[in-house]
């Protein structure tokens, strides 16, 4: 029932960048494979034990010591990537209702809950640093975290369902193959598995847009205007450009990062360009072109001022997202007050029967 | 018009409706584990609707497939039962309208499989699996909300008995359908009567009791839940997705 009867392979997207999830994983392995030299020998030694460990590209594990900033770093990128998950459910989710035929309601049924299983993935990998979801899930809904700026768009038509999968989760994606080798362990491990889903979904995205493009000429349309709409959003999700970008270098030291943002974004248009000419579609930049010298695309940089106008909350839907998020929040309690009360009185039978 | 037609064509709509309304919570839980499960049980309500729409298809033999039957037919067309087109309601409702169906839902799956027809034999085997993880999950928190605090005590017992008089259609006779509705109520009971008494909850006492899904007569809120599924679908006649 799900949409994988398509094509072989290296027609559509996601082929080469599986390829790259699968040897970060055999080197995840090796690496787990090969000694590490011991223990530290001392507590004086905790700095430089670390940073050998990160030399050798072995991973820092939670019992591990690591500098106060790489743990709240870590904490705060994997929470807004957990934050991502949740809050992403609603663009697309916003479809599910209307999805027009059955099998594509079951494909984006599937995926939206894999997206809550990645947040639920990504919460478990931050509780890893000593916090809690509870207290990630406060700053969330506080506003003190944030999540990706990409989800404070609005899904206008379904062709947008097709876009957020083509763009958006190829971006994600292009972006996470790289955090398959980061150097925190539990957040590696997570982004194997969380890439190879989202590769997954990526071609359902495509998959979409490839029927509406060599569909009826207003589905046609309705594909172009959605790939218009997101094209710029979904660059701008790498972030600001490198001479602006604020944690990248220690980042990069850490080996959390192992490309810039300028690098990743190169690297997804070139791979969007190609699929573009398979989909007939346009991607919305009269100046991208080939650059003989480059060896790769010169395009238009996004909008960076309007990034951060989105990022500091005055995108299209932010308020609606976030009050979308409390509402469910707010309106779950008595729930979740209850599953609480429940197990409490079943330990406290528990407790009785063992004193009996 | 009873037949095999009619027989499939009532299950599936049940399926199709339940799970338009399951899928309603996405994003809505209480909390993101509640998220996962309510859309894998709305996946499965979906799935199960796909097998029987398409085989009511073949077996009408008018060149009606799973969308043509779901997205093409009007309010006085479908079949299913007025529970599950009833509003989520608060969490208590969804859940009190999944033990009722779910507990209605495993023995005639049980019954299918073990039955003649061999295309509902195997939607059966495969859909009775999934029910009992349905009535589980459903039974599960029917006992956490009835026996928590005393604001969920109520609002599960207010989900019951609003509910409660929509369980009535679904076991009227049917002699000639390939498994007779009526002869799962004793099981049904069974299982409900329970969970009910497990989670301290009272078992509202039967007399109102409303029907009409099966022949087309809906509540008010079908048409509702029909225009938002069948927007897109019925917005670009003949086109492929």
């Amino acid at each position: 029932m799900y949409g994988n009867d398509f094509g072989p392979p290296e027609e559509a997207p996601g082929g080469g960048l599986l390829g790259e999830v699968e040897a970060a994983e055999a080197a995840l392995r090796e690496a787990a494979a090969r000694q590490r030299r011991g223990a530290p020998a001392s507590d004086d030694d905790l700095a430089g034990y670390f940073a050998e460990v990160i030399e050798a590209d072995q991973k820092i594990e939670p019992r591990d010591w690591m500098p106060e900033k790489y743990r709240k770093t870590l904490i705060r990128q994997i929470a807004q990537h957990a934050h991502s998950e949740i809050i992403g459910m609603q663009p697309e989710g916003n479809w599910i209702s209307r999805a027009p035929s059955l099998k594509r309601k079951a494909i984006l049924l599937a995926k939206v809950q894999d997206e809550a299983g990645h947040g639920l993935y990504l919460y478990a990998a931050a509780e890893t640093l000593g916090v809690s979801r509870d207290e990630l899930v406060d700053l969330l809904l506080n506003g003190r975290q944030k999540y990706s700026s990409i989800f404070n768009y609005p899904t206008l038509t379904w062709a947008d369902v097709g876009a957020i999968g083509w763009l958006v989760d190829g971006a994600a994606i292009v972006n996470q193959v790289p955090l398959c080798r980061c150097s925190y362990g539990p957040y590696a491990r997570a982004m194997i598995r969380i890439c190879k889903e989202e590769s997954f979904h990526q071609r359902q995205g495509y998959e979409i847009l490839h029927s509406l493009s060599h569909g009826t000429p207003a589905q046609k349309a309705m594909a172009q205007d959605a790939v218009n709409r997101w094209w710029y959003p979904s660059l701008a999700m790498f972030g600001p450009p490198d001479g602006e970008s604020t944690h990248s270098a220690q980042s990069m030291a850490w080996k959390i990062k192992r490309f810039s943002n300028d690098e990743l974004r190169q690297r997804f248009v070139d791979m969007c360009v190609q699929q573009a000419e398979v989909l007939g579609l346009t991607i919305p930049d009269p100046d991208l072109r080939w650059n003989e010298e480059r060896q790769a695309y010169d395009f238009t940089q996004p909008d960076y001022d309007e990034l951060m106008r989105v990022i500091s909350g005055d995108g299209p839907c932010n308020r609606q997202r976030m009050a979308h998020r409390r509402r469910a929040h707010a309106e779950g309690a008595w729930v979740r007050e209850a599953a609480a009360a429940y197990a409490a009185k079943r330990a406290a039978e528990k407790k009785e029967k063992v004193a009996a | 018009m009873n037949g095999p037609f009619e027989f499939t064509l009532r299950l599936g709509d049940d399926a199709l409706i339940a799970a338009q309304r399951l899928a309603e919570w996405t994003t809505r839980a209480p909390e993101m584990e509640e998220d996962i499960a309510l859309a894998n049980i709305a996946l499965d309500q979906l799935g199960a609707a796909r097998l029987l729409l398409t085989y009511a298809g073949e077996l009408e033999g008018a060149g009606r497939d799973e969308d043509a039957l779901a997205f093409l037919r009007d309010d006085r067309e479908f079949r299913n039962c007025l529970l599950v087109e009833l509003p989520n309601g608060d969490f208590a409702v969804t859940m009190a309208k999944l033990l009722f169906l779910s507990a209605y839902q495993l023995p005639l799956y049980t019954a299918l499989a073990g039955g003649a027809d061999e295309r509902l034999v195997a939607i059966g085997a495969k859909a009775r699996k999934e029910s009992a993880y349905h009535l589980d999950h459903a039974s599960l928190w029917v006992r956490r909300l009835g026996d928590g605090t005393e604001e969920s005590h109520r609002r599960m017992q207010a989900a019951v008995d609003e509910i409660w008089p929509y369980t009535a259609e679904l076991f009227a006779p049917d002699p000639g359908a390939p498994v007779d509705p009526s002869t799962l109520r004793p099981e049904f009971e069974r299982v409900v009567t329970e969970v009910l008494a497990e989670a301290t909850l009272t078992r509202p006492e039967s007399g109102w009791a409303p029907a009409g899904g099966r022949d087309g007569l809906h509540t008010e809120h079908l048409s509702y839940l029909l225009a938002e599924m069948q927007v897109l679908h019925r917005a670009h006649p003949g086109a492929r997705w």
